[in-house]
């Protein structure tokens, strides 16, 4: 996993609510075995392409200085939607590296902690004052070492991450390794469980 | 001791580790896959050299990329790719495959309850954002991304942030023509598409305890339409003649064992909850979708909202950019509108009671000229059981298209598309850009509704068409 420790960038100003998966990435663009490192380009494909295929050039991303910005200032609810972690791989071969939201959809948060995306929460009065700064194109600082965001004014907002969590992505920690390397309490949890709940785990099938 | 919620006791019983900060690894009781990812998990893991630790518990069915023509002619080559390395990759680690034919196959939400799998007080974790539909019987279930996937399949557990908890209470009986889909439309129109965000939902009251099991796997299904990728509900004596007696569903001294444990499973009186939602089920209307989010909703009677009134500038701008879209007016009344397609299927209402709801609307009457409209069972085994109580006949006799079991139209992800421009009437659960193709127009509403609208080639309300 990639790790994540201090970002600084444009922040696209992306306020409206309830921004889903599909719009992210189309169902279209992602089904098939063999699908990464080909996502980049579709990334919020509905809003930064017109039907014709050409470019919208009112969209924030088609307009510099925010084209490639690796953070993304979005409105209530980015994410929500399907579970398809392309949401966050098409994001990150945009090139986006954190989201500030005043909140996500709940698969979607998860998914961008198994990638190296981070999602920060704000209230939404701070991402729109974050936004109205970073109109403007100036740079906007993620420092997850402090867990603040450092706006072009010097405002400081700080935000909080799990422990855990926060841990992992400095690191770049895989989470599979990370319990694997204490699968002992797995399987002694399952004896324990067995005992408890058999039926889980003693699955018949009726003739 | 406190009074505990029973979404609570489920968390805690399944607590493997607690990390602090309300972060936990939990273990999971069922883990289902399905073709549009399922294998992209397992190759993820043999690549990494690591066996999946629990194939048992593990059980997969293809029906997302599937045709769902009948006979199965013409898969494209999608399809093909993601049903064979499914078949090729559950077979190497060991997996029970529900396949294309077998009774077993279908919707893997459709299936876990069906086949007895998905039970009361289980952690049941999918690959899809719909695994919330198995809340209906009782059981906390989430959908999960393609890392998380790997990490049950490697680990058959999970680090989870515990959610908040939120009591949605449907009092009273709703009118004739209401559905389940109409109640939980209704209430995310009501608290919109960010309301549970952050929460695990049980939906408790007077409607709920009244309705089948079915209509629950309805309701729960739309959770994550709610932004709530958990929703519930307690299972009582209709939960417990639905299981019993299902294929994997536990027998003998296992089911005297697990019944009583069920029994402790429901919220304790007083018990309490980060947030409460009171819906009066009496007063909802039938539902219909008007923009590109289920939350924007109305009663199939009401008037297509004007931007011009929402002071909020951001919620303007989106209502003005869905009715684009959809190629609607503000101020007009949505009934009326001429619709191109009508689909009755998907997770959230394709099942036997769903389809029984559908045959009797059509009353013997015929699909409007122009019309294509398709019926797509959930499963083989509603498929086959629809069809031995003569609901096909009824649906090709009035010029629906009765198909095999499958996601289809739903996400289109099969290449079953509705073609741009065109307006659709669902039964689906996202009304999403673009999701039942590039350019479609999707209007979601009850197996009823799809039906009125399909009779009549116009958004209708069922309730004037009889029936
Ligand atoms: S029917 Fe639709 S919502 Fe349900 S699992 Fe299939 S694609 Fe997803």
């Amino acid at each position: 996993m990639q790790s994540f420790t201090i970002l600084t960038s444009v922040a696209a100003p992306l306020l409206r609510n309830n921004i889903d998966t599909d719009t992210i990435i189309a169902i279209h663009r992602q089904v098939g075995t063999n699908i990464r490192g080909k996502l980049g380009q579709w990334c919020l494909g509905s809003l930064r392409y017109r039907p014709d295929g050409t470019e919208d050039p009112d969209f924030v991303l088609n307009r510099a200085p925010f084209r490639g910005a690796s953070i993304v200032l979005a409105g209530q609810n980015f994410g929500c939607g399907s579970s398809r972690e392309g949401a966050v791989w098409a994001l990150q071969e945009y090139g986006v590296s954190c989201v500030i939201a005043p909140s996500f959809g709940d698969i979607f948060f998860n998914n961008c902690f198994q990638n190296g995306l981070l999602p920060v929460v704000l209230p939404e009065p701070t991402v729109i004052a974050l936004a109205a700064e970073a109109q403007t194109g100036a740079a906007v600082t993620i420092d997850l070492v402090d867990t603040v965001v450092v706006a072009p004014s010097g405002q400081r907002y700080p935000f909080t991450v799990e422990a855990r969590r926060r841990t992992a992505l400095l690191k770049g920690l895989d989470e599979i390794g990370t319990t694997l390397a204490e699968a002992g309490r797995i399987t002694s949890f399952q004896t324990r469980d067995a005992a408890a709940r058999p039926w889980i785990y003693h699955i018949g099938e009726a003739s | 001791m406190a009074p505990k919620t029973m979404f609570a006791k489920i968390w805690d019983e399944h607590v493997i580790d607690d990390f602090g900060d309300g972060v936990c690894l939990l273990h999971i009781d069922r883990h289902l896959l399905h073709d549009l990812n399922g294998s992209r998990g397992l190759l993820e893991l043999k690549r990494r050299g690591i066996p999946v630790h629990n194939p048992e518990l593990t059980f997969a069915t293809p029906d997302h990329g599937v045709s769902s023509a009948p006979g199965r002619v013409g898969m494209n080559a999608n399809g093909t790719e993601l049903l064979e390395s499914l078949r090729r990759e559950t077979t190497d680690a060991g997996i029970r495959i529900f396949d294309l034919n077998q009774p077993g196959q279908g919707i893997v939400h459709v299936i876990g309850p069906e086949l007895g799998l998905s039970l009361p007080g289980a952690l049941i974790a999918c690959g899809d954002s719909h695994t919330c539909t198995h809340g209906g019987i009782g059981a906390l279930a989430f959908g999960i991304g393609t890392s998380e996937m790997g990490h049950v399949l490697a680990t058959q557990s999970l680090v989870q942030r515990r959610p908040k908890t939120m009591r949605v209470t449907f009092n009273g009986k709703p009118a004739p023509h209401v559905l389940p889909k109409d109640l939980i439309l209704h209430l995310i129109g009501q608290i919109g598409a960010a309301g549970g965000t952050g929460y695990a939902i049980e939906y408790a009251g007077e409607a709920i305890r009244a309705m089948g099991v079915e209509g629950r796997l309805t309701v729960c299904n739309l959770s994550i339409e709610l932004g709530a990728k958990i929703g519930f509900v307690a299972p009582d004596q209709t939960t417990f003649d639905y299981v019993a007696g299902r294929r994997f569903a536990p027998s003998g001294p296992l089911w005297d064992a697990a019944l009583a444990h069920w029994r402790t499973l429901p919220s304790d009186p007083d018990a309490v909850f980060d947030q409460e939602v009171v819906v009066d089920a009496a007063a909802v209307a039938p539902q219909i979708t008007w923009g590109t989010s289920p939350e924007q909703v109305l009663g199939v009677d009401g008037m297509i909202p004007d931007p011009a009134a929402e002071p909020d500038p951001s919620r303007r701008s989106a209502m003005q950019a869905a009715l684009d879209y959809m190629g609607l007016a503000a101020g007009t009344a949505i009934a009326g509108t001429p619709i191109d397609w009508v689909f009755i299927g998907s997770c959230t209402n394709s099942r036997l009671s769903d389809l029984r709801d559908a045959a009797r609307a059509v009353g013997g009457r015929t699909v409007a000229a122009g019309v294509n409209a398709w019926v797509v069972p959930g499963s083989e085994t509603v498929r086959r059981d629809a069809e031995r109580e003569g609901l096909d006949r009824i649906f090709t006799d009035a010029g629906f298209q009765w198909r095999e079991a499958g996601c289809s139209m739903c996400l289109a992800a099969n290449g079953e598309t509705v073609p741009p421009g065109q307006r659709s009437v669902s039964t689906s659960n996202r009304n999403f850009v673009g999701r039942q193709g590039p350019q479609a127009r999707t209007h979601l509403a009850s197996p009823t509704t799809a039906v009125a609208a399909a009779l009549t080639g116009r958004i209708s309300d069922i309730r004037q068409l009889g029936r």
